[in-house]
């Protein structure tokens, strides 16, 4: 391992209303090591991240590259001192080339004009001289997104990049792609590279990286060789206990189907099927599991599912009704509750109070017969529901934006969970946030069980399906290529053949889905 | 605690722009007045000098009230709708018509034409989000269109069925019955003031009490989450579009019926843009939005008080207004003050944990 090339002291960043992301961090990285940071969500990896590649303002604390302090005014003075980021999602333009991604901003040109032969050339040069394969000539929005990868980091690269940071780059692949990735990051370690790998998956950390430093509510708890720490007393550094995911279910009865989806179809806005003649059911009182690489269909059947989306042609049956010809409104009142992808952008108004976001769904219980809201009962429901759910606030008022990420999918999870819906459907009920957290909602959707509630559940954690559920289905290219009904005996690597769509059930096994 | 302290912050933020609007002004003043002590004293104090001149400022502020409500209503759905303007116009007209053309009794031709002027606001609020539903054009650029559209269609029915042959660009006289009548003797201060207030109550329960209330907030601050919540989207902002529309018919009517005896409108009338001031100047609260539009038309008052007896023109008023806007509409406007406390808070508690920690 090379001598230190960049160092930071008592790093503090602090976020506009007071939200303390990082409080005097201190860690180092070496030339051409792979340095983990690993921590639960909302423990300040990002904004440590962001803060050294000049996207955050530094509040306190100083940053050393080389030995000699730096301050960044924007990213393009980290790119300028060779600093590279892949951000968590992927800033690439869809309809452009890769080629013209590789090099927006910094084009070849001759006169006024682009000079594309020039920027594919270089495309395939660097693409070959880091043995990082992409097609210089697709579209962005056609290739897979193991190549979208592949393509930031040959960004960075390409705007010569030594040190690059990746934000949770395994979280949207599958396994033998991250398998793939992690040989590429490999190789450019060797080639002298430094990276900065930020993950919470602790087998990838083992696997890959030289050091690691354990970040835990904005503070680093310490850095510690890769070697000398097992997985089970890093997840103790981040969380001070162990974590497991696997837990006593209690014996339930599944019964008959309540809900079924039947042949739907759906084309999304640029042409690609994303459902194609989908059908399965749920039975009653089952934990449903989807599993499938983004982008093949569950979003969009989650979607259509709970009326945000209309289909092209299909039906799902619940209760007697087509729930594809209601509206959001009329299905919640049917009896489905929805946990849904994005907590943000569909689960959460961010600039409004834990209060308004908790009873935003059940304002129809509390308007009385003159259609005004019993203020009364909805801060009773609300303290009922932040103190079942254990979501950390500082009061009804506080706007959600400001607590965590496993906080606001807390106060997320606590909504749907009292809506006293019969079907829970979960889109990614854990993504991102921290394993405290995670386990918490494992725990509730466990209590959910054994209350005779129905759930279907995307994930893309493996683990978690295998947890929770008392069925697997895989989908892939808008359809159910597998069914798993021995959810304990069955591996992450039978569940990634049928992912890739290398493997499928029988027809007769499948109808039964 | 916290909370009270960023509350503090935002009446800080207003009263300091409000404040540096004022230096400004003072300094624009003693440089072109003759005599900037008499011209300073007139401009702050000249609302108080005379009876009249006082209510002048209540009788003004009830349109601007009317207004800013409107705009609290229209545009917290995330629409930003002018149709506000052609609104109050069309009522006016509305409000005209029905005070020179039907005979009804006094309290009822009054409550009449107030419910037909709402009704007429209110179907013009509708106009631009349909066109944006259906044709997909902006709603800012359809309603600021309409003003035009609205004042010539309008003042022409005027002219067409009540103009006054004798003077030629007004109507003939409303009837008796029509008026809302004078409040206080020896000032032009109608009962549209106790209409105003009504209004500014109910606006309050609507928008911070009801269910309609809280889900259009909702939808303002996320439409998304609002569709994925289960709330009627479309029938919230299509709603709000009324109510707002129909509060600046309400006012339209009210300001025809308490000002005038006969139509006057004959340059096209616009509140839009005090509304946008008032309402931010409000922080978008309906409770705050009267006290707001007092100070715009104290300084209004003021500055005319002022014109009248010297060298310094009325206009100052749109310097001051323009640099309050400025500065309570720029997020960085003494942002850094916000910005330093809520660090120190920050770390202090940091320190205190950490101390906890240790022991």
């Amino acid at each position: 391992m090379g001598k230190e090339i960049l160092r930071v002291e008592n790093l503090t960043k602090i976020y506009p209303g007071g939200t303390v992301a990082n409080y005097k961090i201190n860690f180092s990285a070496d030339e051409g090591e792979i340095h983990a940071l690993v921590g639960e969500n909302g423990a300040g990896k990002s904004t440590l991240m962001k803060m050294l590649f000049g996207i955050e303002e530094v509040t306190d604390g100083k940053i050393f590259l080389r030995g000699e302090e730096i301050h960044f005014a924007n990213s393009t003075d980290a790119i300028a001192h060779g600093i590279g980021m892949v951000q968590q999602h992927m800033m690439l333009v869809p309809s452009l080339t890769v080629a013209e991604n590789l090099v927006l901003g910094i084009e070849h040109t001759t006169g006024l004009f682009v000079d594309k032969k020039q920027n594919v050339k270089d495309t395939e040069e660097i693409s070959e001289k880091y043995n990082l394969k992409v097609d210089a000539d697709k579209l962005v929005r056609d290739i897979s997104i193991g190549m979208k990868q592949k393509l930031e980091i040959l960004k960075t690269m390409y705007r010569g990049a030594k040190i690059i940071i990746l934000d949770e780059p395994t979280a949207v692949l599958a396994p033998q792609e991250t398998e793939e990735l992690f040989e590429q990051l490999l190789n450019l370690k060797k080639d002298g590279y430094t990276i900065l790998f930020i993950s919470h998956k602790l087998n990838e950390v083992k696997y890959l990286c030289d050091r690691l430093t354990v970040l835990k509510d904005g503070k680093s708890i310490g850095t510690y060789n890769v070697s000398d720490v097992t997985v089970e007393e890093i997840s103790n550094l981040m969380v001070g206990r162990d974590i497991t995911l696997s837990y006593d279910k209690d014996e339930t009865e599944i019964g008959d189907k309540i809900l079924t989806v039947d042949h739907l179809n759906f084309v999304d806005k640029f042409g690609t099927k994303k459902l194609d003649d989908l059908s399965f059911s749920l039975r009653s009182g089952e934990v449903l599991g989807i599993a499938g690489i983004e982008g093949n269909g569950q979003k969009e059947a989650m979607e259509i599912l709970t009326g945000n989306m209309k289909c092209d042609s299909g039906s799902i049956q619940f209760k007697g009704k087509d729930l594809t010809k209601l509206t959001i409104g009329k299905i919640r009142d049917t009896g489905i509750a929805h946990v849904p992808e994005d907590r943000n952008l569909d689960g959460s108004a961010p600039q409004m109070s834990v209060r308004d976001n908790i009873s935003a769904a059940s304002l129809k219980k509390f308007t009385n017969k003159f259609k005004l809201l019993d203020q009364k009962k909805i801060d009773e429901y609300c303290e009922e529901s932040v103190e079942k759910f254990k979501v950390k606030t500082s009061g009804l008022n506080s706007m959600i934006k400001s607590l965590s990420g496993g906080n606001v999918q807390k106060a997320i999870v606590a909504r749907e969970f009292t809506q006293d819906a019969d079907v829970i459907v979960l889109n990614q009920p854990t993504r991102g946030v921290d394993v405290g957290a995670m386990e918490f909602i494992h725990k509730k959707i466990l209590e959910m069980r054994s209350q005779k509630k129905s759930m279907v559940m995307v994930s893309a954690d493996l683990a978690e399906l295998q947890a929770l559920s008392d069925r697997i289905i895989v989908f892939y290219k808008g359809k159910v290529v597998g069914v798993i009904d021995d959810v304990k005996q069955t591996t992450d690597k039978e569940l990634g053949l049928y992912m890739l769509g290398l493997k499928q059930d029988s027809k007769e096994k499948l109808m039964e889905a | 605690m916290k909370k009270k302290k960023k509350d503090w912050y935002g009446v800080i933020r207003v009263l300091a722009a409000v404040a540096l609007a004022f230096i400004i002004a003072t300094i624009i003043i003693a440089i072109v007045a003759e005599d900037p002590a008499t011209a300073l004293h007139k401009f702050f104090l000249g609302p108080f000098s005379t009876k009249r001149n006082f209510f002048n400022v209540i009788e003004s502020m009830i349109p601007l009230v009317f207004a800013a409500l409107a705009i609290n209503i229209m545009h917290k759905s995330g629409l930003f709708s002018m149709a506000a303007d052609s609104a109050f116009y069309m009522a006016g007209v509305t409000a005209a018509s029905i005070a020179i053309g039907c005979k009804l009794p006094a309290g009822v031709h009054q409550v009449v034409i107030i419910l037909a002027g709402a009704l007429v606001g209110g179907l013009i609020g509708l106009i631009p989000v349909l066109i944006k539903k259906f044709c997909g054009a902006n709603e800012l650029v359809v309603s600021l269109m309409m003003g035009y559209l609205f004042f010539n269609f309008g003042y022409w029915l005027i002219r067409e069925f009540f103009i006054d042959i004798a003077n030629g660009s007004y109507s003939v006289k409303f009837e008796k019955t029509a008026s809302l009548g004078k409040m206080i003797q020896g000032t032009n201060t109608h009962y549209g003031v106790l209409i105003m207030i009504v209004a500014v109550i109910l606006v309050w329960i609507l928008m911070d009490k009801s269910k309609f209330g809280r889900e259009l907030k909702i939808t303002g601050a996320n439409r998304r989450f609002a569709k994925y919540a289960g709330i009627n989207v479309g029938g919230v902002i299509v709603g709000s579009q009324f109510v707002g529309g129909a509060v600046a018919g309400a006012g339209g009517a009210v300001e025809m019926i308490g000002m005038y005896s006969k139509f006057e409108w004959i340059i096209s009338v616009s509140y839009v843009w005090d509304g946008i001031l008032i309402n931010l100047l409000a922080s978008t609260k309906p409770l705050f939005i009267p006290l707001a539009a007092f100070f715009i038309s104290y300084i209004r008052v003021g500055a005319t008080v002022m014109s009248r007896g010297g060298d310094v023109d009325a206009e100052i008023v749109s310097v001051i207004q323009g640099i309050i806007i400025l500065l309570v509409a720029s997020e960085r406007f003494l942002y850094t003050m916000k910005k330093r406390q809520e660090e120190k808070e920050a770390l202090e508690n940091q320190l205190i944990e950490d101390k906890k920690a240790e022991e």
